[in-house]
């Protein structure tokens, strides 16, 4: 009876760490653009190029790579384009706050001559 | 300050921002495929084509001074559009070309080199183009110029006169 217990938990902790590993790498895949389809990612694809990098996510992954590591691979090889959402670098930050900043000197001088119009 | 003096500085700060904000908007908004330019070879070794017991080391290459690294499959028509090509880079100008041999069949391989001659020293065989990959290919066929193990130039797609003398120059 303990032997069949324990195999049942045995089943059912693994078969949780397959399923958490598939998401993981299906998480990657969205992640990763196709460079030589259109707009697609490799989860979508089927070119060779999305199969090939697929093998190698997964190879990476059983490696004990983790997710930034894979992306840092990739983006060295290809460039920022091929992820999805490449995270913030300084040309996203960039992007980000120099409206911002924009905005706020704006309000500094509508502030301002507000100010000196009530004086 | 002096109201003409600020507005002087408000306008130069704005123009900066703005220049800045369009240069940064413009940048990678397509692939990069030089991004691999200016980088050491990554590590890789392959079996030959030809001898199993000789080995396509990638630290082999980064002890040569000039190598061409070539991308080719038999199954690649573009291949043998670019064959003659890398024929006169290795007769005419003595050219080390060493050949990666992209997810093709052993025998199809021999019998494309058997056919169109074979311009290559070494041949690693990439059977799951998983070097490819780690070169940054994107497939078949591509060229990579190293210079003592550095990548220094790259053509994508089946050479043409231009990337030749391209390759030459960069011989000198």
């Amino acid at each position: 009876m303990k032997k069949f217990i324990f195999i049942v938990i045995f089943f059912i902790l693994s078969s949780n760490v397959f399923s958490a590993n598939e998401e993981l790498k299906n998480k990657i895949y969205k992640n990763i653009r196709c460079i030589v389809c259109q707009g697609q990612s490799i989860y979508e694809s089927n070119s060779d190029f999305a199969i090939d990098l697929k093998k190698l996510i997964s190879k990476k992954l059983d490696n004990g790579e983790n997710e930034k590591q894979i992306y840092e691979f990739l983006i060295s090889r290809y460039g920022d384009w091929i992820v999805f959402n490449p995270g913030l670098n300084f040309n996203s930050l960039a992007l980000w706050l120099l409206p911002l900043i924009v905005f706020m000197i704006g309000g500094f001088l509508i502030f301002r001559l507000n100010n000196k119009k009530r004086k | 300050m002096n109201n003409k003096y600020k507005i002087i500085i408000l306008g130069i700060t704005i123009v900066i921002i703005f220049v800045l904000f369009l240069r940064v908007l413009n940048s990678n908004k397509t692939y990069q495929p030089n991004q691999m330019i200016g980088k050491k070879i990554p590590e890789f070794i392959l079996e030959d084509l030809f001898n199993k017991n000789t080995k396509l080391d990638s630290k082999v290459l980064s002890g040569k001074d000039f190598a061409v690294l070539n991308i080719w499959a038999s199954w690649c028509i573009p291949c043998r559009i670019e064959h003659p090509f890398l024929m006169d880079l290795k007769d005419k100008n003595q050219i080390n070309i060493i050949g990666l041999n992209y997810k093709d069949e052993s025998v199809n391989a021999k019998n494309f080199l058997k056919k169109y001659g074979n311009p290559y020293s070494l041949i690693g065989v990439d059977k799951k183009g998983e070097v490819a990959i780690q070169l940054g290919a994107y497939g078949v066929p591509e060229t990579y110029v190293l210079k003592k193990g550095k990548i220094i130039f790259k053509h994508i797609g089946p050479l043409n006169e231009d990337a030749v003398n391209k390759i030459l120059e960069l011989k000198k």
